[in-house]
């Protein structure tokens, strides 16, 4: 084959289901043979934060926004009936019964497939969030001008 | 048709017959081919498109919707 057809995927969002439709396009083009890179910003930061210990952020405003908005894999919600937490609960059961991966299995499943991602410098910045906040997974810190270079030679991109 | 792998994929839904697909055609010998059996409904179109995407040669389709035999050749490493 040809040099391979460029996917880039912004990832704005930090609802469960977004992210699973993230991750489900990201994988699926990864098998097609395309080259993928999945941008995380804002909210959608929350889905690349480690799942334990505390985010160490510097200054009152930021240490309250990141002990609200804690983030992690494991406690994003549904954008729809999240009902303190049954709905969701309800839906990764229903996910469980078919064998849908977790967003923890898609991450891993993508990093194995060659995905790179990639956190927004500036979203951490204003939010006070540091490098060791996120898991091992993320390939590195980048801004928005790195995206649109790939945004430019990519055949699709997202914005989820 | 004849194949010389099977992939079960029943009772699985999009995308994971087609990562499982992308996955097990790597074990397979240049011109062999390999049979997806599924229930998605969209396995057809989306097997068919991957095949596209990826150079591989989409041979058929056998079945209906309750159970549907897809069949892949593969044409290069």
């Amino acid at each position: 084959m040809a040099e391979k057809e460029k996917l880039s995927i912004v990832m704005f969002s930090g609802d469960l289901d977004r992210a699973l439709a993230g991750f489900m396009l990201a994988t699926t083009g990864a098998s097609m043979g395309m080259e993928v890179k999945m941008f995380f910003t804002f909210w959608g930061l929350n889905i690349i934060k480690k799942n334990e210990g505390g985010i160490r952020s510097k200054g009152l405003v930021k240490k309250m926004l990141n002990f609200m908005n804690r983030g992690g894999s494991k406690r994003l919600k549904m954008s729809k009936f999240h009902m303190l937490g049954l709905g969701t609960g309800m839906m990764k059961g229903l996910m469980k019964e078919v064998k849908m991966p977790s967003i923890d299995e898609f991450i891993a499943m993508a990093k194995d497939m060659g995905v790179k991602l990639l956190a927004c410098s500036t979203s951490c910045g204003i939010m006070g969030i540091p490098e060791d906040s996120f898991r091992s997974e993320v390939d590195s810190i980048v801004g928005a001008a790195y995206f649109l270079g790939e945004a430019r030679q990519s055949k699709v991109s997202l914005f989820i | 048709m004849k194949a010389d792998q099977t992939l079960d994929c029943m009772g699985l839904y999009c995308p994971i017959p087609i990562i499982k697909t992308a996955e097990k055609i790597k074990q397979l010998k240049r011109g062999e081919v390999l049979e997806v059996v599924a229930d998605d409904k969209g396995v057809k179109q989306d097997m068919q498109a991957w095949c596209e995407a990826t150079e591989h040669e989409f041979l058929g389709v056998e079945g209906d919707s309750g159970e549907v035999r897809v069949y892949v050749k593969k044409t290069h490493d």
